[in-house]
């Protein structure tokens, strides 16, 4: 249905091609022209500022490092902050001759001699405008020295930094613990974005358990950087626009820890090996926690050279060794209110039953002597006065009669054998055997005269002295059961809000007869009263009621007929001194264990450092022992 | 024959006998020598580009000899059977458009290639010819200009592999594919009533096609508008592209020597942005010798086109040419920031082979529509 008629006219079919060939020509023609024309104006007009941006400026990523946050204690004093240190840099392309300079500040003392090739290989690795650190930390004499020949050392220049500062410097160092250079191993858990600013990483203790909350959010800036990499400031008039993101500064951590306790229990322990641990037994707020000797955690933040850290690892007294969380020892007699209060739940044994002491226990039918510490014995004891004297061969008895798995069951209720749960890492669980435990280990029944010796601390039982403080705060809370901490609030760095973290109860330790508690608590008051093992130590006339039990741990065994004399055998066999206590007895606010490896007999070494301790903590007397008469 | 061959005059004589075979081989001397002035151009920069990669060069120039035997083999080809076979052409190559669709390789994220044993191979490549032979063989026997609804069933042709190939998705190779439809219709003479509608249909197509597009598109084109929104991100290729161009001045940097290509500041330097490293490298008038050259393939291919003596000759032809042209523009637009980043290569010079090859296989076509005329026509 055609209306008009359509046949193919070939001539004017070819006219129309043509008309829009033409058409399209000249579009093509115009089009071109027109790429030219830019092609123009960005090579001929605009050609200096294309080349200003190729030769060439050019946007960097620069990492901005987040302050790291501050350790406070109790009464806000200041533990870990973060202080400039002065850095010794040089920088290749401004110093005429690099091997002579090295040799020169090497003769001044300012690098070791035999850093020197190390650092060449540096220098020559690097870009000929970026600047080396060749010493990271500087003490006052270093800096003075080089301040005054600054001018024979052109490229040569002091660099401030922010580096961590521990102004107690060893006290308190193992709980601190102390950040360091990130390593190849640390930089396999951690996101290298995270850590983009940061050189340092919490190595050890609190810097390391908080890492997350200490360290905050790295920060990020645009810099202008030519083809080489060289910051530059202006880029001639470019619409590039830099942008910041500023860092957040990481969360700062407030302990409970008193850092004036903390002092006199390290003060007091200064010449020994050994360990102190005090808690609040109502929080599990840790008041101290010393290990001795200890170390200058600065040296490690500003750049510990490898021969003063080969004196800290191979010193005999192993200063670097935590052994409030890490030492397990044999507890000794500091058990011994434990086992008694495990004899009364089971039942094996009532508070005014007498034993007679003769100054040895046999197990039926054996001749095996097991010695009291008492050579003549303590005559008939009952249960405090076997507490308070101290008396072994009461305790002998009552081990064979509970059982290796019923003192087991008791011990492992009051934490022996098991991680404390502290927010430090590091901590070691200990041993509390069993007879499973030694049919698994030694493939080997248990043999009854081993049971003996456990109940008064000695055989295979093995504790932290952190354990031992648990397990005596649990005892003079009653039951209660807080679980040792350090860091009792967190200050978020942005908000500047202070969140205070609830103490953590664990499932508290609940006995048939709370009386109980009190027959126990009676016999270690009696042991700090005329006639108790701690008398002497503790001293007399306290403003406080003082619940305490001393222990000397056997580092070797004697044979049968062996006496034991100290001044016979070398010191690193010598007993090891230990104590617990806790003041007020009747509302205790303190409890302390101490341990002096190789220090004799815990009442004379450790009790008068836990009188120490109590003063200051209780009467808030900071100097000597108080005489004060009791009300 | 061979008595051509005296002294004295053996340079003329060589000249006519390859003038004599391009006869024989119903190729053009002109086109050709244009095209492969282009094609060495290109091996120039590229080596340059690909950072002195000899075994990728290698393989290229072996591409191009691949690309010339297909240019050459379908010149032979006698121009009915190519008129006859458009519509089979189509076919096949919509058939596997949709079997790529359905079961095709997913390369750089999207899905545009068939694995046949060893060959790669890109079926949007083939309907860049197929489209327009379709085209003109459906106009071939009608009068012309054509009449609204023949464009209208012309729309439908270009369009359904347009949108299969965009959603693959590769928008470059669709508006491409789709030029060289609608380059059809607007050489077959429509009228300019049909083109106007068909701008203002266009523009209001544009919100659907927002529609269909996918992040990265968009994001593009946004970009384009405002380059130095994003300038770590997707504005990054056009800057760095402007700044390769801009720092190379009048001569440029000299061959290798371009520090924006060469320390790889410049992104898709030997594939989508190798005119940059012309500019960078040789300079503005490196640049103006090469558009010179492509201007010269354009317009010799157009001039055959308007010689060719029957509608589907002439309409396939022009096709051809300027589709080169589109290519070219794209491309050239883009690299120097006129056109948003969209990826065309630029024709026998960008690296790659299957686009060479297609190219050079339309030329082919455009060879023998055109030295086949004389025992064609009238």
């Amino acid at each position: 249905m055609r209306r008009t008629a359509r046949i193919k006219d070939h001539a004017r079919e070819k006219r129309l091609y043509t008309d829009r060939a033409f058409i399209t020509a000249i579009s093509v023609g115009i089009m071109l022209l027109g790429i030219v024309l830019r092609l123009f104006w960005l090579e001929g007009v605009r050609h200096s500022y294309y080349t200003e941006l190729s030769q060439g400026n050019r946007v960097r990523l620069e990492a901005l490092n987040p302050d790291r946050g501050l350790i406070y204690d109790r009464s806000g004093t200041v533990i870990a902050e973060n202080t400039p240190a002065y850095q010794l840099e040089l920088t290749p392309e401004q110093v005429p001759n690099v091997p002579d300079t090295l040799n020169r500040l090497a003769a001044l003392g300012l690098i070791e001699v035999d850093q020197v090739p190390a650092l060449r290989r540096l220098i020559r690795a690097g870009r000929k405008f970026e600047a080396i650190p060749l010493r990271l930390s500087l003490s006052d004499i270093d800096i003075a020295k080089f301040a005054a020949r600054q001018h024979d050392f052109p490229g040569v220049a002091l660099q401030t930094r922010l580096a961590r500062w521990y102004p107690f410097g060893n006290v308190g160092a193992h709980m601190l613990g102390y950040v360091a250079a990130i390593s190849e191993e640390d930089l396999s858990h951690i996101s290298t974005d995270e850590y983009a600013g940061s050189s340092v990483i919490g190595k050890t203790g609190l810097e390391n358990t908080y890492e997350q909350q200490l360290h905050g959010t790295t920060g990020f800036q645009q810099i202008l950087v030519n083809a080489q990499g060289r910051h530059v400031d202006r880029l001639g008039g470019t619409t590039i626009k830099l942008s910041t993101k500023q860092p957040s500064a990481g969360s700062d951590l407030f302990l409970g820890l008193d850092m004036r306790i903390q002092q006199i229990a390290e003060e007091a322990l200064a010449g020994h090996r050994g360990a102190l641990i005090a808690l609040d037994p109502m929080t599990g707020d840790v008041i101290a926690l010393a290990s001795v000797p200890s170390f200058d955690p600065n040296k490690f933040t500003r750049g510990i050279s490898t021969h003063e850290y080969a004196q800290l690892r191979d010193d005999p007294n192993r200063p670097l060794f935590n052994r409030a969380l890490r030492g397990t020892y044999p507890p000794g007699s500091t058990v011994k209110p434990l086992m008694a209060l495990a004899g009364l739940e089971y039942g094996a044994i009532e508070p005014n039953t007498t034993r007679l002491c003769r100054g040895y226990y046999t197990l039926p039918g054996s001749s095996h002597e097991y010695h009291d510490w008492k050579k003549d014995g303590h005559g008939s004891v009952d249960m405090r006065r076997a507490i308070a004297t101290s008396c072994d061969v009461y305790f002998y008895g009552l081990a064979e009669t509970l059982g290796i798995d019923r003192m087991h069951d008791a011990m492992v209720n009051l934490g022996f054998g098991k991680l404390t749960g502290i927010d430090v890492t590091g901590e070691r669980a200990g041993l509390m055997p069993s007879a499973e435990w030694k049919r698994q280990t030694y493939k080997q029944n248990w043999f009854p005269g081993e049971t003996v010796i456990v109940g008064i601390g000695q055989g295979y039982l093995l504790a932290t002295p952190l354990q031992l403080a648990h397990a005596t705060a649990i005892l003079a809370a009653r039951g209660k059961n807080f679980r040792p901490r350090l860091v009792t609030a967190i200050r978020d760095a942005t908000t500047r809000e202070i969140k205070k973290l609830p103490p953590i109860e664990d499932p508290a330790v609940s006995i048939k007869d709370p009386g109980n508690w009190e027959v126990i608590v009676e016999g270690m008051e009696m042991a700090t009263e005329a006639g108790g093992t701690a008398a002497a130590g503790l001293g007399r006339g306290t403003a406080y009621r003082i619940a305490a039990k001393t222990g000397t741990a056997q580092v070797f065994s004697l044979g049968q007929n062996e006496k034991y004399n100290a001044n016979d055998v070398d010191e690193k066999l010598r007993d090891h001194a230990l104590f617990v206590a806790f003041a007020p007895a009747e509302a205790p606010k303190i409890v302390v264990a101490i341990l002096v490896e190789n220090g004799g007999h815990g009442g004379t070494v450790a009790a008068p450092i836990a009188r120490r301790i109590f003063d200051a903590y209780l009467l808030g007397e900071y100097g000597q022992p108080s005489t004060k008469a009791r009300k | 024959m061979s008595k051509i061959f005296t002294p004295g005059s053996s340079a003329r004589n060589m000249l006519s006998l390859a003038a004599v075979a391009m006869r024989r081989l119903h190729l053009d001397g002109m086109l050709l020598g244009s095209l492969g002035a282009v094609a060495c151009f290109g091996l120039f920069v590229l080596y340059s580009a690909l950072g002195e990669n000899l075994a990728q060069w290698v393989g290229q120039v072996g591409r191009l000899a691949l690309a010339v035997v297909t240019l050459i083999l379908i010149a032979q080809t006698p121009p009915a059977w190519l008129r006859r076979l458009s519509p089979f052409i189509y076919g096949i190559g919509i058939i596997l458009l949709i079997v790529v669709m359905l079961h095709g390789h997913i390369g750089k994220g999207a899905q545009r290639w068939l694995i046949i044993g060893p060959l790669r191979f890109q079926p949007s490549e083939l309907m860049k010819i197929g489209v327009p032979m379709m085209c003109a063989w459906f106009l071939h026997t009608r009068p012309l200009p054509p009449r609204l609804h023949e464009v209208l069933v012309l729309l439908l042709i270009i369009l359904v592999p347009s949108l299969i190939i965009a959603k693959q998705p590769d928008l470059g190779t669709a508006l491409l594919v789709a030029a060289s439809g609608i380059l059809v219709i607007f050489l077959a003479g429509l009228s300019r009533g049909v083109i106007a509608t068909g701008i203002i249909a266009f523009g209001s197509a544009l919100p659907v096609a927002w529609h269909f597009m996918h992040d990265y598109q968009k994001q593009r084109l946004l970009t384009f508008l405002d380059p130095s929104q994003d300038p770590l991100g997707a504005g990054y290729h056009s800057i760095q592209s402007q700044i390769a161009i801009g720092s190379g001045g009048l001569f440029g940097k000299g061959w290798m020597n371009g520090s924006q290509a060469q320390l790889e500041f410049l992104p898709e330097r030997s594939t989508d942005f190798i005119f940059a490293v012309v500019g960078e490298e040789l300079g503005f008038f490196g640049q103006l010798l090469l558009i010179g050259l492509y201007a010269a393939v354009i317009g010799r291919a157009l001039y055959l086109a308007s010689e060719a003596q029957d509608t589907y000759a002439r309409l396939v032809c022009g096709s051809i040419a300027l589709t080169v042209f589109v290519y070219v523009f794209v491309n050239m637009g883009m690299v120097s920031g006129i056109l948003p980043v969209v990826g065309v290569p630029l024709p026998l010079v960008s690296y790659g082979g299957t686009a060479m090859v297609t190219l050079m296989a339309s030329f082919g076509v455009l060879m023998s529509l055109h030295r086949h005329r004389k025992l064609v026509g009238a």
